[in-house]
Protein backbone atom coordinates (compact mmCIF):
# COMPACT_ATOMS: atom_id res chain seq x y z
CA UNK A 1 0.00 0.00 0.00
CA UNK A 2 1.22 3.45 -0.84
CA UNK A 3 2.28 5.66 1.96
CA UNK A 4 -0.73 7.58 3.19
CA UNK A 5 0.93 9.32 6.05
CA UNK A 6 0.56 12.69 4.41
CA UNK A 7 -3.25 12.45 4.15
CA UNK A 8 -4.20 13.66 7.67
CA UNK A 9 -1.83 16.60 7.37
CA UNK A 10 -3.36 17.52 4.05
CA UNK A 11 -6.81 17.45 5.64
CA UNK A 12 -5.82 19.52 8.66
CA UNK A 13 -3.66 22.02 6.81
CA UNK A 14 -6.37 24.40 5.50
CA UNK A 15 -7.82 24.95 8.96
CA UNK A 16 -4.35 25.44 10.47
CA UNK A 17 -3.47 28.08 7.88
CA UNK A 18 -6.81 29.75 8.47
CA UNK A 19 -6.34 29.83 12.24
CA UNK A 20 -2.82 31.17 11.87
CA UNK A 21 -4.11 34.12 9.86
CA UNK A 22 -7.31 34.80 11.73
CA UNK A 23 -6.32 33.78 15.19
CA UNK A 24 -2.62 33.61 16.01
CA UNK A 25 -1.69 36.61 13.92
CA UNK A 26 -4.34 39.03 15.25
CA UNK A 27 -3.48 37.90 18.75
CA UNK A 28 0.11 39.03 18.29
CA UNK A 29 -1.09 42.09 16.45
CA UNK A 30 -3.35 43.09 19.36
CA UNK A 31 -0.48 42.86 21.80
CA UNK A 32 1.68 44.97 19.50
CA UNK A 33 -1.09 47.51 18.96
CA UNK A 34 -1.42 48.00 22.67
CA UNK A 35 2.29 48.60 23.34
CA UNK A 36 3.39 50.42 20.20
CA UNK A 37 3.02 54.15 19.81
CA UNK A 38 3.91 56.60 17.07
CA UNK A 39 7.55 56.41 18.18
CA UNK A 40 8.49 52.95 19.36
CA UNK A 41 7.40 50.99 22.42
CA UNK A 42 5.18 52.71 24.89
CA UNK A 43 2.78 52.23 27.75
CA UNK A 44 0.80 55.32 26.84
CA UNK A 45 -2.24 53.34 25.68
CA UNK A 46 -2.48 51.54 28.99
CA UNK A 47 -1.94 54.78 30.87
CA UNK A 48 -4.64 56.49 28.85
CA UNK A 49 -6.95 53.56 29.47
CA UNK A 50 -6.31 53.63 33.22
CA UNK A 51 -6.75 57.40 33.40
CA UNK A 52 -10.10 57.29 31.60
CA UNK A 53 -13.20 58.30 33.52
CA UNK A 54 -14.98 55.04 32.77
CA UNK A 55 -12.05 52.71 33.40
CA UNK A 56 -12.53 51.95 37.10
CA UNK A 57 -16.25 51.36 36.74
CA UNK A 58 -15.69 49.19 33.69
CA UNK A 59 -13.27 46.93 35.56
CA UNK A 60 -15.51 46.89 38.62
CA UNK A 61 -18.74 46.04 36.79
CA UNK A 62 -17.17 43.47 34.44
CA UNK A 63 -15.58 41.52 37.28
CA UNK A 64 -18.62 41.93 39.51
CA UNK A 65 -20.90 40.67 36.75
CA UNK A 66 -18.77 37.58 36.23
CA UNK A 67 -18.61 36.94 39.97
CA UNK A 68 -22.38 37.22 40.37
CA UNK A 69 -23.61 35.76 37.07
CA UNK A 70 -21.42 32.66 36.68
CA UNK A 71 -22.17 31.04 40.07
CA UNK A 72 -25.88 31.77 39.62
CA UNK A 73 -25.81 30.10 36.22
CA UNK A 74 -23.93 27.05 37.49
CA UNK A 75 -26.25 26.58 40.48
CA UNK A 76 -29.35 27.06 38.37
CA UNK A 77 -28.06 24.69 35.67
CA UNK A 78 -27.15 22.11 38.30
CA UNK A 79 -30.68 22.29 39.71
CA UNK A 80 -32.13 21.93 36.20
CA UNK A 81 -29.89 18.96 35.42
CA UNK A 82 -30.86 17.20 38.68
CA UNK A 83 -34.54 18.00 38.08
CA UNK A 84 -34.33 16.30 34.69
CA UNK A 85 -33.24 13.15 36.48
CA UNK A 86 -36.39 13.26 38.60
CA UNK A 87 -38.80 13.78 35.73
CA UNK A 88 -39.94 10.83 33.69
CA UNK A 89 -42.64 12.28 31.46
CA UNK A 90 -41.87 15.24 29.24
CA UNK A 91 -38.13 15.21 29.93
CA UNK A 92 -37.30 15.95 26.31
CA UNK A 93 -39.82 18.77 26.15
CA UNK A 94 -38.35 20.47 29.22
CA UNK A 95 -34.84 20.02 27.90
CA UNK A 96 -35.89 21.59 24.61
CA UNK A 97 -37.57 24.58 26.23
CA UNK A 98 -34.73 25.15 28.70
CA UNK A 99 -32.13 25.16 25.94
CA UNK A 100 -33.96 27.62 23.67
CA UNK A 101 -31.79 30.53 24.91
CA UNK A 102 -28.73 28.73 23.44
CA UNK A 103 -29.69 30.13 20.07
CA UNK A 104 -30.56 33.63 21.27
CA UNK A 105 -27.98 36.34 20.77
CA UNK A 106 -26.84 38.59 23.58
CA UNK A 107 -28.29 41.59 21.78
CA UNK A 108 -31.71 39.97 21.44
CA UNK A 109 -31.62 38.92 25.09
CA UNK A 110 -30.82 42.48 26.10
CA UNK A 111 -33.73 43.79 24.05
CA UNK A 112 -36.12 41.18 25.47
CA UNK A 113 -35.24 42.25 29.00
CA UNK A 114 -35.45 45.90 27.98
CA UNK A 115 -39.14 45.23 27.34
CA UNK A 116 -39.43 44.21 30.98
CA UNK A 117 -37.28 46.86 32.67
CA UNK A 118 -37.99 49.88 30.48
CA UNK A 119 -39.96 52.81 31.84
CA UNK A 120 -43.34 51.67 30.55
CA UNK A 121 -42.32 48.04 30.65
CA UNK A 122 -43.75 44.93 32.22
CA UNK A 123 -41.97 45.26 35.57
CA UNK A 124 -43.43 48.68 36.24
CA UNK A 125 -46.85 47.52 35.02
CA UNK A 126 -46.62 44.59 37.41
CA UNK A 127 -45.60 46.78 40.33
CA UNK A 128 -48.44 49.15 39.52
CA UNK A 129 -50.90 46.26 39.45
CA UNK A 130 -49.68 45.30 42.91
CA UNK A 131 -50.25 48.87 44.02
CA UNK A 132 -46.59 49.43 44.88
CA UNK A 133 -46.09 52.34 42.51
CA UNK A 134 -48.39 54.87 40.86
CA UNK A 135 -46.18 56.28 38.13
CA UNK A 136 -43.58 54.46 35.96
CA UNK A 137 -40.16 54.42 37.55
CA UNK A 138 -36.82 54.57 35.78
CA UNK A 139 -34.72 51.48 36.38
CA UNK A 140 -32.07 51.70 33.69
CA UNK A 141 -30.62 55.17 34.12
CA UNK A 142 -27.19 56.00 35.45
CA UNK A 143 -28.86 57.08 38.68
CA UNK A 144 -30.01 53.52 39.38
CA UNK A 145 -26.83 51.48 38.84
CA UNK A 146 -27.93 48.72 41.24
CA UNK A 147 -31.16 48.07 39.37
CA UNK A 148 -29.42 48.32 35.99
CA UNK A 149 -26.87 45.80 37.23
CA UNK A 150 -29.68 43.53 38.35
CA UNK A 151 -31.33 43.78 34.93
CA UNK A 152 -28.08 42.76 33.23
CA UNK A 153 -27.69 39.85 35.66
CA UNK A 154 -31.24 38.70 34.92
CA UNK A 155 -30.70 38.88 31.16
CA UNK A 156 -27.36 37.08 31.35
CA UNK A 157 -28.66 34.32 33.61
CA UNK A 158 -31.69 33.96 31.37
CA UNK A 159 -29.63 33.76 28.19
CA UNK A 160 -26.55 31.75 29.08
CA UNK A 161 -27.58 29.24 31.72
CA UNK A 162 -28.49 26.86 28.90
CA UNK A 163 -24.84 26.45 27.85
CA UNK A 164 -23.91 25.34 31.36
CA UNK A 165 -26.94 23.06 31.46
CA UNK A 166 -25.97 21.26 28.27
CA UNK A 167 -22.38 20.74 29.44
CA UNK A 168 -23.56 19.42 32.81
CA UNK A 169 -26.22 17.11 31.35
CA UNK A 170 -23.62 15.70 28.96
CA UNK A 171 -21.29 15.21 31.94
CA UNK A 172 -23.99 13.47 33.97
CA UNK A 173 -24.52 10.99 31.15
CA UNK A 174 -20.88 9.97 31.45
CA UNK A 175 -21.24 8.96 35.12
CA UNK A 176 -21.89 5.21 35.39
CA UNK A 177 -25.24 4.46 37.06
CA UNK A 178 -23.60 1.79 39.26
CA UNK A 179 -21.98 4.35 41.56
CA UNK A 180 -25.28 5.92 42.57
CA UNK A 181 -26.93 2.51 42.86
CA UNK A 182 -24.15 1.27 45.11
CA UNK A 183 -24.51 4.33 47.33
CA UNK A 184 -28.26 3.73 47.47
CA UNK A 185 -27.72 0.11 48.54
CA UNK A 186 -25.58 1.37 51.40
CA UNK A 187 -28.43 3.62 52.47
CA UNK A 188 -27.18 7.03 51.35
CA UNK A 189 -29.94 9.62 51.11
CA UNK A 190 -30.47 11.35 47.74
CA UNK A 191 -28.95 14.50 49.24
CA UNK A 192 -25.81 12.63 50.34
CA UNK A 193 -25.58 10.80 47.02
CA UNK A 194 -25.61 14.16 45.26
CA UNK A 195 -22.81 15.60 47.41
CA UNK A 196 -20.66 12.50 47.77
CA UNK A 197 -21.09 10.75 44.42
CA UNK A 198 -22.57 12.88 41.67
CA UNK A 199 -20.91 16.20 42.39
CA UNK A 200 -17.30 14.94 42.69
CA UNK A 201 -17.69 12.89 39.51
CA UNK A 202 -19.15 15.90 37.75
CA UNK A 203 -16.10 18.04 38.58
CA UNK A 204 -14.49 17.90 35.11
CA UNK A 205 -17.69 19.11 33.48
CA UNK A 206 -18.16 21.78 36.12
CA UNK A 207 -14.64 22.97 35.49
CA UNK A 208 -15.24 23.24 31.75
CA UNK A 209 -18.52 25.04 32.31
CA UNK A 210 -17.01 27.48 34.81
CA UNK A 211 -14.03 28.34 32.63
CA UNK A 212 -16.08 28.73 29.47
CA UNK A 213 -18.77 30.81 31.12
CA UNK A 214 -16.29 33.04 32.96
CA UNK A 215 -14.40 33.82 29.78
CA UNK A 216 -17.67 34.65 28.03
CA UNK A 217 -18.94 36.66 30.99
CA UNK A 218 -15.82 38.83 30.93
CA UNK A 219 -16.66 39.70 27.31
CA UNK A 220 -20.17 40.85 28.16
CA UNK A 221 -21.17 43.58 25.74
CA UNK A 222 -24.44 43.68 23.80
CA UNK A 223 -26.70 42.85 26.75
CA UNK A 224 -25.28 45.79 28.64
CA UNK A 225 -25.48 48.16 25.68
CA UNK A 226 -29.06 47.16 24.91
CA UNK A 227 -30.19 47.68 28.49
CA UNK A 228 -28.24 50.70 29.59
CA UNK A 229 -26.06 52.07 26.82
CA UNK A 230 -22.95 53.27 28.57
CA UNK A 231 -24.68 53.78 31.92
CA UNK A 232 -23.08 50.56 33.09
CA UNK A 233 -19.58 50.60 31.59
CA UNK A 234 -17.94 47.22 30.90
CA UNK A 235 -14.53 46.38 29.43
CA UNK A 236 -15.65 45.06 26.05
CA UNK A 237 -17.97 48.03 25.71
CA UNK A 238 -15.09 50.42 26.40
CA UNK A 239 -12.95 48.65 23.80
CA UNK A 240 -15.80 49.18 21.36
CA UNK A 241 -16.25 52.86 22.22
CA UNK A 242 -12.53 53.59 22.01
CA UNK A 243 -12.31 51.94 18.62
CA UNK A 244 -15.55 53.21 17.09
CA UNK A 245 -16.31 56.54 18.69
CA UNK A 246 -12.83 57.76 19.61
CA UNK A 247 -11.04 56.10 16.66
CA UNK A 248 -8.23 54.98 18.91
CA UNK A 249 -7.19 51.37 18.14
CA UNK A 250 -4.29 51.56 20.62
CA UNK A 251 -6.44 52.08 23.70
CA UNK A 252 -9.07 49.68 22.32
CA UNK A 253 -6.34 47.04 21.98
CA UNK A 254 -5.18 47.80 25.53
CA UNK A 255 -8.70 47.05 26.76
CA UNK A 256 -8.80 43.79 24.80
CA UNK A 257 -5.43 42.77 26.26
CA UNK A 258 -6.79 43.53 29.73
CA UNK A 259 -9.84 41.31 29.07
CA UNK A 260 -7.51 38.55 27.92
CA UNK A 261 -5.32 38.98 30.99
CA UNK A 262 -8.28 38.69 33.38
CA UNK A 263 -9.58 35.66 31.44
CA UNK A 264 -6.24 33.88 31.68
CA UNK A 265 -5.99 34.67 35.39
CA UNK A 266 -9.49 33.34 36.02
CA UNK A 267 -8.78 30.16 34.04
CA UNK A 268 -5.57 29.50 35.97
CA UNK A 269 -7.41 30.11 39.22
CA UNK A 270 -10.09 27.56 38.33
CA UNK A 271 -7.52 25.00 37.25
CA UNK A 272 -5.69 25.43 40.56
CA UNK A 273 -8.73 25.44 42.80
CA UNK A 274 -10.44 22.52 41.11
CA UNK A 275 -7.53 20.12 40.79
CA UNK A 276 -8.87 16.57 40.91
CA UNK A 277 -8.52 15.21 44.42
CA UNK A 278 -6.76 11.92 45.03
CA UNK A 279 -9.56 10.26 46.97
CA UNK A 280 -11.94 10.86 44.11
CA UNK A 281 -9.75 8.97 41.72
CA UNK A 282 -9.18 6.14 44.19
CA UNK B 1 -47.86 16.56 47.68
CA UNK B 2 -45.51 13.98 46.23
CA UNK B 3 -41.92 14.71 45.31
CA UNK B 4 -42.77 14.07 41.69
CA UNK B 5 -45.35 16.86 41.66
CA UNK B 6 -42.89 19.28 43.24
CA UNK B 7 -40.28 18.39 40.62
CA UNK B 8 -42.79 18.91 37.86
CA UNK B 9 -43.92 22.25 39.30
CA UNK B 10 -40.32 23.45 39.53
CA UNK B 11 -39.63 22.32 35.97
CA UNK B 12 -42.69 24.18 34.71
CA UNK B 13 -41.61 27.27 36.63
CA UNK B 14 -38.16 27.16 35.02
CA UNK B 15 -39.73 26.64 31.59
CA UNK B 16 -41.88 29.73 32.19
CA UNK B 17 -38.77 31.70 33.18
CA UNK B 18 -37.35 30.90 29.74
CA UNK B 19 -40.50 31.35 27.71
CA UNK B 20 -42.12 34.43 29.26
CA UNK B 21 -39.58 37.05 28.04
CA UNK B 22 -39.81 35.58 24.53
CA UNK B 23 -43.57 35.70 24.75
CA UNK B 24 -43.52 39.30 25.96
CA UNK B 25 -41.28 40.55 23.17
CA UNK B 26 -43.33 38.63 20.60
CA UNK B 27 -46.43 40.30 22.03
CA UNK B 28 -44.86 43.73 21.65
CA UNK B 29 -43.65 42.97 18.13
CA UNK B 30 -47.21 42.11 17.08
CA UNK B 31 -48.93 45.03 18.76
CA UNK B 32 -49.76 48.45 17.44
CA UNK B 33 -47.74 51.48 18.39
CA UNK B 34 -50.16 52.59 21.07
CA UNK B 35 -49.90 49.25 22.90
CA UNK B 36 -46.11 49.36 22.84
CA UNK B 37 -46.19 52.67 24.67
CA UNK B 38 -49.21 51.81 26.78
CA UNK B 39 -49.08 52.21 30.54
CA UNK B 40 -49.73 50.11 32.46
CA UNK B 41 -49.41 47.07 30.23
CA UNK B 42 -51.36 43.86 30.49
CA UNK B 43 -49.55 40.57 30.10
CA UNK B 44 -51.78 39.49 27.24
CA UNK B 45 -51.65 41.11 23.81
CA UNK B 46 -54.18 43.91 23.48
CA UNK B 47 -54.55 44.60 19.78
CA UNK B 48 -52.98 42.25 17.32
CA UNK B 49 -51.37 44.37 14.65
CA UNK B 50 -48.58 44.24 12.11
CA UNK B 51 -47.90 47.95 12.59
CA UNK B 52 -44.72 47.50 14.64
CA UNK B 53 -43.27 44.76 12.46
CA UNK B 54 -44.00 46.57 9.21
CA UNK B 55 -42.57 49.78 10.67
CA UNK B 56 -39.39 47.84 11.42
CA UNK B 57 -39.10 46.46 7.90
CA UNK B 58 -39.87 49.87 6.49
CA UNK B 59 -36.89 51.56 8.16
CA UNK B 60 -34.20 52.38 5.63
CA UNK B 61 -31.28 49.99 5.91
CA UNK B 62 -33.09 47.11 7.59
CA UNK B 63 -33.59 45.14 4.39
CA UNK B 64 -29.97 45.60 3.41
CA UNK B 65 -28.79 44.62 6.89
CA UNK B 66 -30.86 41.42 6.77
CA UNK B 67 -29.40 40.69 3.35
CA UNK B 68 -25.88 41.25 4.65
CA UNK B 69 -26.54 39.05 7.66
CA UNK B 70 -27.70 36.24 5.38
CA UNK B 71 -24.65 36.59 3.13
CA UNK B 72 -22.23 36.68 6.07
CA UNK B 73 -23.89 33.73 7.80
CA UNK B 74 -24.00 31.79 4.53
CA UNK B 75 -20.30 32.37 3.90
CA UNK B 76 -19.47 31.47 7.50
CA UNK B 77 -21.43 28.23 7.18
CA UNK B 78 -19.59 27.38 3.96
CA UNK B 79 -16.10 28.18 5.28
CA UNK B 80 -16.66 26.46 8.62
CA UNK B 81 -17.84 23.22 7.03
CA UNK B 82 -15.28 23.21 4.22
CA UNK B 83 -12.37 23.89 6.57
CA UNK B 84 -13.67 22.05 9.60
CA UNK B 85 -15.03 18.79 8.20
CA UNK B 86 -11.74 17.58 6.62
CA UNK B 87 -9.91 18.31 9.86
CA UNK B 88 -12.63 16.53 11.82
CA UNK B 89 -12.32 13.54 9.51
CA UNK B 90 -8.54 13.47 9.96
CA UNK B 91 -8.90 13.54 13.75
CA UNK B 92 -11.46 10.75 13.68
CA UNK B 93 -9.76 8.39 11.24
CA UNK B 94 -6.00 8.85 11.52
CA UNK B 95 -3.46 8.72 14.27
CA UNK B 96 -0.81 11.24 13.39
CA UNK B 97 1.92 13.15 15.14
CA UNK B 98 0.59 16.54 16.13
CA UNK B 99 -3.03 15.46 16.44
CA UNK B 100 -3.07 16.33 20.12
CA UNK B 101 -1.35 19.65 19.54
CA UNK B 102 -3.99 20.37 16.92
CA UNK B 103 -6.81 19.54 19.35
CA UNK B 104 -5.30 21.89 21.91
CA UNK B 105 -4.98 24.65 19.31
CA UNK B 106 -8.66 24.20 18.52
CA UNK B 107 -9.69 24.32 22.16
CA UNK B 108 -7.48 27.35 22.80
CA UNK B 109 -9.30 29.36 20.18
CA UNK B 110 -12.37 29.21 22.37
CA UNK B 111 -10.50 30.63 25.33
CA UNK B 112 -9.73 34.01 23.81
CA UNK B 113 -11.98 37.05 23.96
CA UNK B 114 -13.35 38.18 20.65
CA UNK B 115 -12.21 41.75 21.21
CA UNK B 116 -8.60 40.68 20.90
CA UNK B 117 -9.27 39.31 17.40
CA UNK B 118 -11.69 41.92 16.15
CA UNK B 119 -9.72 45.07 16.92
CA UNK B 120 -6.43 44.22 15.14
CA UNK B 121 -8.35 42.65 12.26
CA UNK B 122 -10.42 45.78 11.83
CA UNK B 123 -7.18 47.76 11.53
CA UNK B 124 -5.64 45.23 9.15
CA UNK B 125 -8.75 44.73 7.01
CA UNK B 126 -8.71 48.41 6.06
CA UNK B 127 -5.38 47.85 4.31
CA UNK B 128 -6.51 44.60 2.75
CA UNK B 129 -9.74 46.03 1.39
CA UNK B 130 -11.76 43.63 3.52
CA UNK B 131 -13.05 46.27 5.92
CA UNK B 132 -16.77 46.91 5.60
CA UNK B 133 -17.33 43.84 3.42
CA UNK B 134 -19.48 40.78 4.19
CA UNK B 135 -16.45 38.61 3.38
CA UNK B 136 -14.35 40.25 6.10
CA UNK B 137 -17.03 39.72 8.75
CA UNK B 138 -17.55 36.15 7.55
CA UNK B 139 -13.83 35.42 8.00
CA UNK B 140 -13.92 36.51 11.65
CA UNK B 141 -17.15 34.57 12.23
CA UNK B 142 -15.51 31.51 10.69
CA UNK B 143 -12.73 31.80 13.27
CA UNK B 144 -15.48 31.56 15.92
CA UNK B 145 -17.37 28.70 14.29
CA UNK B 146 -14.42 26.62 13.10
CA UNK B 147 -13.48 25.05 16.47
CA UNK B 148 -17.03 23.79 16.87
CA UNK B 149 -17.12 22.52 13.31
CA UNK B 150 -13.89 20.55 13.79
CA UNK B 151 -14.88 18.99 17.12
CA UNK B 152 -18.43 18.18 16.07
CA UNK B 153 -17.51 16.64 12.73
CA UNK B 154 -14.75 14.65 14.39
CA UNK B 155 -17.20 13.04 16.81
CA UNK B 156 -19.61 12.62 13.93
CA UNK B 157 -17.11 10.65 11.81
CA UNK B 158 -16.06 8.64 14.85
CA UNK B 159 -19.64 7.44 15.07
CA UNK B 160 -19.54 6.01 11.54
CA UNK B 161 -17.93 2.56 11.63
CA UNK B 162 -14.62 2.38 9.89
CA UNK B 163 -15.52 -1.08 8.63
CA UNK B 164 -18.13 0.34 6.27
CA UNK B 165 -15.47 2.41 4.60
CA UNK B 166 -13.03 -0.48 4.44
CA UNK B 167 -15.69 -2.67 2.88
CA UNK B 168 -16.14 -0.08 0.16
CA UNK B 169 -12.39 -0.10 -0.50
CA UNK B 170 -12.33 -3.88 -0.92
CA UNK B 171 -15.27 -3.58 -3.31
CA UNK B 172 -13.16 -1.39 -5.54
CA UNK B 173 -13.87 2.16 -4.42
CA UNK B 174 -10.91 4.48 -4.02
CA UNK B 175 -10.71 6.62 -0.90
CA UNK B 176 -12.60 9.55 -2.33
CA UNK B 177 -15.36 7.38 -3.81
CA UNK B 178 -15.71 5.49 -0.55
CA UNK B 179 -16.03 8.75 1.34
CA UNK B 180 -18.58 10.21 -1.07
CA UNK B 181 -20.70 7.07 -1.43
CA UNK B 182 -20.55 5.58 2.05
CA UNK B 183 -19.48 8.08 4.69
CA UNK B 184 -21.01 11.28 3.37
CA UNK B 185 -24.63 10.07 3.18
CA UNK B 186 -24.37 8.82 6.76
CA UNK B 187 -22.74 12.03 7.96
CA UNK B 188 -25.11 14.37 6.14
CA UNK B 189 -27.59 15.06 8.98
CA UNK B 190 -24.75 15.81 11.40
CA UNK B 191 -23.01 17.99 8.85
CA UNK B 192 -26.25 19.87 8.35
CA UNK B 193 -26.48 20.45 12.10
CA UNK B 194 -22.89 21.73 12.11
CA UNK B 195 -23.72 24.07 9.25
CA UNK B 196 -26.81 25.42 10.98
CA UNK B 197 -24.81 25.95 14.12
CA UNK B 198 -22.19 27.95 12.23
CA UNK B 199 -24.99 29.95 10.62
CA UNK B 200 -26.50 30.86 13.99
CA UNK B 201 -23.13 31.77 15.52
CA UNK B 202 -22.69 34.25 12.70
CA UNK B 203 -26.31 35.46 12.72
CA UNK B 204 -26.06 36.28 16.44
CA UNK B 205 -22.59 37.81 16.56
CA UNK B 206 -22.59 41.54 17.15
CA UNK B 207 -19.25 42.79 18.49
CA UNK B 208 -16.97 41.94 15.57
CA UNK B 209 -19.69 42.72 13.05
CA UNK B 210 -20.06 46.22 14.46
CA UNK B 211 -16.32 46.89 14.54
CA UNK B 212 -15.69 45.57 11.04
CA UNK B 213 -18.45 47.38 9.19
CA UNK B 214 -19.57 50.90 8.55
CA UNK B 215 -22.13 50.84 5.76
CA UNK B 216 -22.42 47.11 5.14
CA UNK B 217 -23.92 46.41 8.57
CA UNK B 218 -25.26 43.00 9.48
CA UNK B 219 -28.62 43.03 11.27
CA UNK B 220 -27.23 42.82 14.84
CA UNK B 221 -24.64 45.50 14.04
CA UNK B 222 -27.32 47.70 12.49
CA UNK B 223 -29.60 47.24 15.50
CA UNK B 224 -26.83 47.90 18.00
CA UNK B 225 -25.65 51.10 16.40
CA UNK B 226 -29.21 52.34 15.90
CA UNK B 227 -30.26 51.35 19.42
CA UNK B 228 -29.76 54.63 21.22
CA UNK B 229 -31.63 56.82 18.81
CA UNK B 230 -34.39 54.49 17.71
CA UNK B 231 -37.91 54.26 19.11
CA UNK B 232 -38.90 51.31 21.28
CA UNK B 233 -41.16 49.62 18.66
CA UNK B 234 -38.16 49.42 16.32
CA UNK B 235 -35.99 47.83 19.00
CA UNK B 236 -38.62 45.30 20.04
CA UNK B 237 -39.45 44.27 16.49
CA UNK B 238 -35.72 43.96 15.74
CA UNK B 239 -35.09 41.92 18.88
CA UNK B 240 -37.97 39.62 18.03
CA UNK B 241 -36.75 39.16 14.48
CA UNK B 242 -33.31 38.21 15.82
CA UNK B 243 -34.83 35.56 18.09
CA UNK B 244 -36.98 33.78 15.50
CA UNK B 245 -34.18 31.90 13.68
CA UNK B 246 -32.84 30.85 17.08
CA UNK B 247 -36.06 29.07 17.94
CA UNK B 248 -36.07 27.22 14.64
CA UNK B 249 -32.38 26.41 15.05
CA UNK B 250 -32.68 24.74 18.45
CA UNK B 251 -35.64 22.74 17.17
CA UNK B 252 -33.78 21.48 14.12
CA UNK B 253 -30.55 20.55 15.88
CA UNK B 254 -32.00 19.35 19.20
CA UNK B 255 -30.79 15.80 18.51
CA UNK B 256 -27.22 17.03 18.13
CA UNK B 257 -27.25 19.48 21.00
CA UNK B 258 -25.02 17.40 23.21
CA UNK B 259 -22.55 16.63 20.49
CA UNK B 260 -22.33 20.35 19.80
CA UNK B 261 -21.82 21.57 23.34
CA UNK B 262 -21.22 18.48 25.42
CA UNK B 263 -18.11 17.96 23.36
CA UNK B 264 -16.32 20.31 25.71
CA UNK B 265 -16.01 17.36 28.07
CA UNK B 266 -13.50 15.52 26.00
Amino acid sequence: MRSERYIPYLLVLPSVIFLLFLFAWPLVEALLLSIRGSEGWTLEHFQRMAADLYFKDAVKYTVLLAVVVVPLQVILALCMAMLLGGISKGRDLFLYVWTIPLGISDLAAGIAWLAIFTERGYLNSFLQALGLIQEPRLWLSYETPAMLFLAVVAAEVWRATAIVLVILVAGLQLIPKEYNEAAEVFGATPWRRFWKVTLPLLMPSLQVALILRTILALEVFAVVVALGGRNLPVLAGEAYFWYNAYQNPGVAAAYSVLILGISVLATLLYLRLMRPRQEVAA
Amino acid sequence: MSTRTIYLALAVLLALWVVVPIFLIATLAFSDRASVFAWPKGILPQHFSLETISFFFGVAGVGKAIGNSLIVAGLTLLFAVLLGAPAGYALARYRFAGADAYRILILLTRAFPLAILAIPLAVRFINLGLYDTPLGVALVHTALALPFAVLVTSSLFLGIPRELEEAAWTLGCNRIQAFLKVVLPLALPGLAATAIFAFVISWNEVFAATLLTLRERTLPAFLLTALNDSPLPFRFAGGFFLIVPALVFIFVIRRYLFTLWGIANR
